[in-house]
């Protein structure tokens, strides 16, 4: 039996199944973090000192990764336009380029953090690490997550192009709404714990 | 995207991209920029916050194409965003509460 809804949308919602579903799992990402920014003004507003995040952090790599997250979201977006000019072969390119980006963005984190290490300040080091390790740390297994997604898109799932393109742009233009999240998500991030 | 999209019409968004493409580049410019001038907590948490909530409606509103969604999702994310107010709220009250003990 045919699943219906994954290309064509309902008469109800106007939408087809991939498209609530994606947003209606953005809605409970936007509480996760929300939990933490939460836990983040609890932890600031109730502590007697708080180091400003421009004392502790490398500004410029932290701007160099802002580049690097908003470069990845166009190229992620031009993707999914390759794919409705029916370019085939600039949305590999497209694609190719978000998820080197992303590994990019990891690199530059992965170099932030053992600077971190060399200079003995862990999660147990202050409040203040503690909760700039958990929201990065979360943040990077997002951008992990979409690269291995979009990998599967880039190379296997991408076979689904032949068969059913209108669907696989379906599929596209959902792996980039979770991708653009990821880059909102970075873009609060940033300014809280680097520049405040 | 909810709505049909023709060649012409998708060449149109593509410009529309590298236009907002350039426009969050420049404002994590001014982001950073404000933060050397190490402005007192609040006028600095306020511009923070300001410029990255313009930043994060540019990459919502074009990218995320929520200028031309269907009503059910802002149905969503409303809802949504009425429990993320209330999470924010809650350490806020909890200091306020604390203040007053």
């Amino acid at each position: 039996m045919q699943v219906p809804y994954t290309v064509e949308a309902r008469s109800d919602t106007g939408l087809f199944n991939a498209k609530l579903g994606i947003w209606l799992f953005l809605s409970s990402e936007v509480m996760l973090f929300g939990a933490l920014f939460s836990s983040y003004i609890l932890l600031r507003v109730g502590a007697d000192t708080w180091p400003h995040g421009y004392e502790h952090l490398n500004i410029p790599l932290g701007t160099l990764n802002t580049a690097v997250l908003i470069t990845s979201s166009v190229t992620m977006v031009m993707a999914w336009a390759s794919l409705m000019l029916k370019d085939f072969v600039k949305y590999r390119r497209y694609l190719g380029a978000t998820i080197l980006l992303a590994i990019v963005f990891l690199v530059i984190k992965g170099f932030e953090y053992s600077a971190k290490f060399e200079h003995g300040l862990y999660p147990s080091t202050s409040t203040y690490f503690a909760i700039y390790f958990t929201l990065t740390g979360l943040h990077a297994l997002h951008i992990i997550g979409g690269i291995v997604v979009n990998a599967y898109f880039w190379g296997p799932g991408s076979k689904m192009w032949k068969t059913d393109p209108e669907r696989f742009t379906h599929r596209i233009e959902i792996a980039g709404l979770y991708w653009h999240f990821v880059d909102i998500v970075w873009i609060f991030l940033f300014p809280i714990l680097y520049l405040l | 995207m909810s709505e049909a999209h023709s060649v012409e019409a998708v060449r149109l968004q593509v410009r529309r991209y590298y236009a907002v493409f350039a426009g969050l580049l420049g404002l994590t410019i001014v982001t950073v920029t404000i933060s050397y001038f190490h402005l007192s907590a609040v006028p600095a948490i306020i511009a923070a916050l300001f410029v990255a909530s313009i930043k994060g409606s540019l990459v919502a509103s074009y990218f995320m194409h929520l200028i031309s969604e269907r009503k059910f999702i802002y149905f969503v994310l409303i809802l949504t965003a009425v429990f993320f107010l209330a999470l924010m709220l809650l350490p806020v009250m909890h200091h306020a509460d604390r203040g007053a003990v």
